[in-house]
């Protein structure tokens, strides 16, 4: 589950439960429909707290969004991921191309 | 108990990727493993089955076979589908590729060997593939 917000130039996604093969497409479309038409919106701050498990098929649909928002000189940033979540995201390699922070209003203070 | 088995076959849909590794870390838990350990076989099973879905089966349908079992000293997964098969195991492995650079990362392989102790991956193309994935159990504590 997911729900997200535009906030200034960022759209802030909180994920919830369980990304992975089955639940990851319906999130892909979701993005893209939020960034599609929006130029002006260039960061993404991902709120995973509440992210209990994600494998491939989920880290693959945050870095075809990255790769979106790279276009448009944009930021990624991961807030208050579980230990778990932080470890597959560094093996993933996805730390180079993203930043952390403990919550939301860290990331905002980010961008 | 010293030993245990269990065996489970279901049919390549995406749905059923949950399904399986959450049933293999309720079949796990009657052993000592750690939280993180447990997340680890989770995150295992769930890349070795949705390669299956994607790449075994990719347009088509087939069944899953998944056998789990352990011993006092190890914990063993196998994934096999009846697919496509892979052309070259050793490339299929390196962290990075991928048959599908449009969505996927292709580190899926890459988490399994950093998340278990041993993998043997098998494949045919034309026939399928089996993948199987040891955990070492430790000895408890104190
Ligand atoms: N069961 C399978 N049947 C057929 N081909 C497979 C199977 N498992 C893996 N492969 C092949 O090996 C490649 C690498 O697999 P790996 O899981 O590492 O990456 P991926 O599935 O492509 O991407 P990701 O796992 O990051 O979503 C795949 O792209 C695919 O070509
Ligand atoms: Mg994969």
């Amino acid at each position: 589950m997911y729900c997200s917000e535009i906030v200034g130039q960022a759209l802030v996604i909180t994920l919830e439960g369980e990304f992975d093969l089955h639940t990851a497409p319906p999130f892909k479309e979701h993005i893209d429909t939020q960034l599609h038409g929006k130029p002006e919106i260039i960061n993404l701050i991902f709120i995973m707290s509440k992210l209990t498990f994600i494998d491939s098929s989920g880290l693959g649909v945050i870095l075809g969004r990255y790769r979106i928002i790279q276009e448009r000189g944009g930021q990624l940033i991961f807030a208050a991921p579980s230990p778990q979540v932080k470890r597959i995201l560094e093996l993933s390699g996805m730390q180079k191309i993203s930043k952390f922070s403990n919550s939301a209003r860290e990331a905002l203070e980010l961008i | 108990m010293d030993a245990n088995w269990m065996k489970l076959e279901f049919p390549s849909e995406s749905v059923n990727v949950q399904f399986a590794r959450t049933t293999v870390a309720i079949f796990a838990s009657q052993l000592d493993f750690t939280l993180e350990e447990i997340e680890e076989i989770k995150v295992a099973v769930s890349e070795a089955v949705s390669n299956s879905v994607i790449h075994g089966y990719s347009a088509s349908h087939g069944n899953v076979i998944m056998k789990v079992k352990y011993t006092p000293t190890q914990f063993t997964v196998s994934v096999e589908d009846f697919g496509r098969g892979i052309s070259d195991i050793v490339q299929a492995q390196e962290s990075g590729y991928t048959t599908i650079p449009e969505e996927r990362m292709g580190i899926g392989l890459y988490f399994i060997q950093e998340y278990m102790d041993e993998v043997s991956l098998h494949s045919e193309v034309g026939k399928g593939t089996k993948i199987v994935m040891v955990k070492t159990v430790k000895p408890i504590q104190g």
